[in-house]
């Protein structure tokens, strides 16, 4: 490959890619603030009564995996 | 230090502190990864809300800067990885074609199409090196790869989007 082809390749790419400006021009604190008041999402307790229930009917019934790997 | 050790303990002032200290950096380091102004402030607070989340696995004796670069790193590059999959679904065109651009559309979404099909590694530092003309120093410390990794990721990039341009017969 010679620089001349590169060099192609570099002008074609400039042509599509914007330049881009590095300067942050807001402050995003309010943002981040934002982010860490947001309500975290809890999982139901029932969720979890259903996930103790499979694991222990695995526990006693191992032969199960395959039944449930089949219906999912 | 002690900035540090507070944040740990969970001090949302000490969190302040080091992200006003940080914010503009790290905005500049996605902001040239991801090429989107809106999309790198969005990554810019996901880095500090990952930051803030594994706070009690930070170690205060290493460099803080360093570990916010990695993470911010990895979300620009695994952003790139989304993208490239949605257009690939969309086909729909993310760069906007610069008004005295001398390539006619279809041209500019050929070359666009063959740039999209590099891996994100490669396309972070064909933008970089190729773009934007950063010294490859630069480049390497934005990415996180040794200056000989980026010569060879900008070289495959050139050789594989020649390759593809050709294909599509862009250029001869």
């Amino acid at each position: 490959m010679t620089e001349d082809e590169d060099k192609e390749i570099q002008r074609l790419l400039k042509e599509v890619i914007r330049s881009v400006d590095r300067e942050l021009r807001l402050d995003v604190w309010p943002a981040m603030l934002r982010r860490l008041d947001a309500p975290r999402t809890l999982v139901p307790w029932y969720d979890w009564t259903l996930v103790g229930a499979l694991s222990c009917w695995l526990v006693f019934f191992p032969e199960g995996i395959l039944h449930l790997l089949y219906h999912l | 230090m002690e900035l540090l050790k507070r944040f740990k303990q969970g001090d949302i002032e000490a969190f302040e502190t080091l992200f006003r200290q940080f914010q503009a950096e790290v905005y500049g380091w996605i902001v040239l990864i991801v090429r989107d102004p809106g999309v790198a402030e969005d990554l810019t607070i996901e880095t500090f809300w990952r930051i803030y989340k594994a706070r009690a696995r930070l170690n205060t004796e290493a460099a803080f800067g360093a570990w916010v670069r990695r993470i911010a790193r990895n979300l620009a590059i695994d952003h790139i990885r989304s993208r490239r999959r949605e257009q690939e679904l969309s086909e729909q065109s993310l760069w906007v074609e610069a008004p005295d651009s001398a390539l006619c559309r279809e041209t500019h979404e050929m070359i666009e199409r063959a740039f999209r099909q590099l891996s994100p590694k490669l396309q972070a530092a064909a933008t970089l090196a190729l773009v934007d003309e950063r010294p490859y120093q630069e480049i390497a410390d934005l990415l996180g790869a040794p200056v000989g990794v980026i010569r060879t990721r900008v070289f495959r990039a050139v050789r594989q989007l020649r390759k593809q341009l050709e294909r599509m017969g862009v250029i001869p």
